[in-house]
């Protein structure tokens, strides 16, 4: 290998500071892209296709009869999930930035704010899920509170916001902590009170770099909808499981991945034009020459 | 009490004899030729014929934990390391017990026997299984068995109606009554599909991974009763809740016809043939229901939601 590589370097001349056409460069950097994506995909197709249980895999994870018919089952449920992550996420975008403010709060007065936030945040990023929306879901409706709700749908959203806000409180933090303490002191001498000088300088600045961990953060959300299907709700996930155990075949999660797919992928797109477009607007020159017109899958566009 | 259940006749042992003279949805043709004498089956079903998973070894496979009154603790002593709640090789429980004498019925002694935990997923996985059979009261149905071989009945249940005493669910009389209330199943159960396709509440079945789950949901009021089959209906009355009682059972699904449990066996597996020529063996010299009486607590007294 490494007595070779020398050689098949030598096939592809030296990168080039960026005198020579911009053009050409684009069309080589999309060919080389395009020929090895189609040698590593045949290579992979090749392997796995004539594997000697490929047709036992085929058969489980890629049967079109069941495909199409458990579809129809399984698309209805997906609304369950689309009606979760949308009011669970309007929540967890409130509550992680209440949470990330307390824990930026300045001043020995307020420790017990950023300790009670720093607990909150500690707790349920670490608090595997299942057993929050067992103990919730399930146990506290157990309780047989006079008053307390026992909707396992109420119960999912209320799970997901409190586990959810707890990591978009870190990505909050982290954006807050970006801004430089000169802003903040700028808006200071300029008679700002300190709120005044988070609302109106500190947080629109943090907020908006951290749009695209949010959003990673928000598609997350959307595939852990599926907890609530541990606490009765029927959901695409245990629609589709339920499929499964009626044919003793995989494909139906297929249909959950393909909704989930062309879910994320649009939004995925969106995160990578975000970040590009906050890439150019903060003026890297390094970022610039790369990313003028913007990347797709890495490759100039 | 697991995924897989099967629905049922109206009198559990009477069917069970039936069964033994032909019984409609379990074909037990495959045996006759062999003509079994005695308890034995036909010589290339002999462990030194027999391509099992380790040679001259049979694997036996099934979910951990595996529940009463299928897999039961030993009498005495800790279970086997790995085996927290029924411990199969005890021999205690219904399905230990129908394990353990079809392994005999194949001429396996007992030190050739080995079991091992398969995740209910897992049994039907593609590809080449760790097990020679697995059972863990999976219901046949005619999709499953594309996926997997799946054996003879070796077990005929009703589904019935587990509930809280004194909440008004308790006091049904028939399936129509039941319009109303909530109910909730395990996956994968056909007891899930018994309220989808039979009962057809009106508000959505809730689904649980577990009964414990679906019992938490009932004390709750999540839920107002849950379905399962009869002998996990006595049992998770009887051991898991405090106040529980079997409302009723219900009558074969028309549709589906006779459920009944099969074991899983890999696709075309060389074993199949001769594991139902020792399940109609066994049905046939009235082992079966011996072990059947044995372990599970039949009671003709609950009444029928028809």
């Amino acid at each position: 290998m490494f007595e070779e590589a020398p050689r098949n370097s030598g096939a592809i001349p030296p990168p080039r500071a960026s005198q020579g056409p911009r053009i050409g460069a684009g069309a080589r950097s999309l060919l080389i892209a395009a020929t090895s994506t189609v040698v590593f995909f045949a290579a992979v197709a090749l392997v796995v296709g004539n594997s000697p249980g490929w047709e036992d895999f085929r058969r489980s994870f890629f049967d079109w009869a069941i495909f199409s018919a458990s579809a129809e089952d399984i698309l209805p449920k997906f609304w369950v999930n689309v009606r979760l992550f949308l009011i669970a996420e309007a929540l967890i975008l409130v509550l992680g930035l209440v949470l990330a403010v307390m824990r930026s709060l300045p001043g020995p007065v307020l420790f017990p704010v950023r300790l009670l936030a720093t607990i909150y945040v500690d707790l349920f990023r670490a608090v595997p899920g299942i057993l929050v929306i067992f103990m919730l879901g399930l146990g506290v409706p157990a309780l047989r509170l006079p008053g307390v709700p026992n909707d396992p749908f109420f119960w999912g959203v209320v799970v997901l916001t409190l586990l959810y806000s707890a990591y978009v409180s870190e990505v909050y933090r982290a954006g807050i902590e970006s801004v430089h303490p000169s802003q903040a002191a700028a808006a200071r001498s300029l008679g700002m009170s300190q709120a005044q000088a988070l609302r109106y300088v500190v947080l629109p600045q943090a907020v908006r770099r951290v749009i695209p961990p949010l959003l990673n953060d928000f598609i997350g959300l959307q595939k852990d909808t599926v907890l609530v299907s541990f606490i009765g709700v029927v959901d695409i996930f245990r629609q589709s499981q339920i499929e499964q155990y009626a044919s003793f075949n995989f494909t139906p999660y297929l249909v959950t991945a393909l909704v989930f797919l062309a879910l994320t992928i649009p939004l995925a797109r969106f995160t990578d034009w975000m970040v590009a477009r906050e890439r150019n607007r903060r003026g890297s020159s390094v970022a610039r020459r790369g990313s003028r017109r913007g990347r797709i899958f890495g490759i100039r566009a | 009490m697991r995924q897989f259940r099967a629905l049922p006749a109206i009198a559990v042992l009477a069917l069970l004899a039936a069964c033994s003279t032909s019984g409609s949805s379990s074909p037990s043709d495959t045996a006759q030729s062999a003509a079994p004498s005695g308890s034995e089956v036909a010589a290339a079903c002999q462990p030194d014929s027999l391509e099992t998973k380790t040679a001259g070894r049979l694997t036996i496979a099934t979910d951990n934990p595996a529940y009463s009154p299928y897999w039961e603790p030993p009498a005495e002593g800790d279970p086997t390391e790995g085996w927290d709640l029924g411990d199969p090789y005890s021999k205690r429980g219904f399905e230990s017990a129908v394990a353990w004498a079809i392994a005999g019925e194949l001429g396996f002694a007992d030190d050739d026997v080995d079991f091992i935990a398969v995740p209910f997923d897992t049994s039907f996985a593609p590809g080449e299984k760790a097990f020679d059979f697995y059972l863990a009261q999976v219901s046949y149905t005619p999709e499953r068995a594309q996926q997997v071989d799946m054996s003879e009945g070796y077990y005929y249940s009703n589904q019935a109606l587990v509930a809280n005493a004194g909440t008004p669910i308790t006091d049904v009389t028939s399936m129509a009554d039941l319009a109303s209330y909530k109910l909730g199943a395990q996956v994968g159960t056909t007891a899930y599909q018994y309220i989808t396709d039979v009962i057809q509440p009106d508000q959505e079945a809730a689904v649980y991974n577990s009964n414990d789950a679906a019992i938490e949901a009932l004390n709750g009021g999540q839920i107002d009763g849950i379905v399962v089959d009869l002998p996990t209906a006595y049992f998770i009355t009887a051991v898991q809740m405090d106040n529980g009682v079997v409302v009723g059972q219900f009558p074969p699904s028309e549709e589906q016809g006779q459920e009944y449990f099969s074991l899983v066996l890999e696709k075309d597996s060389p074993l199949t043939d001769c594991v139902n020529q020792a399940i109609t063996s066994l049905r046939d010299s009235g082992q079966l229901d011996d072990i059947t009486q044995e372990w599970m607590s039949e009671n003709t007294d609950v009444p029928v939601l028809e």
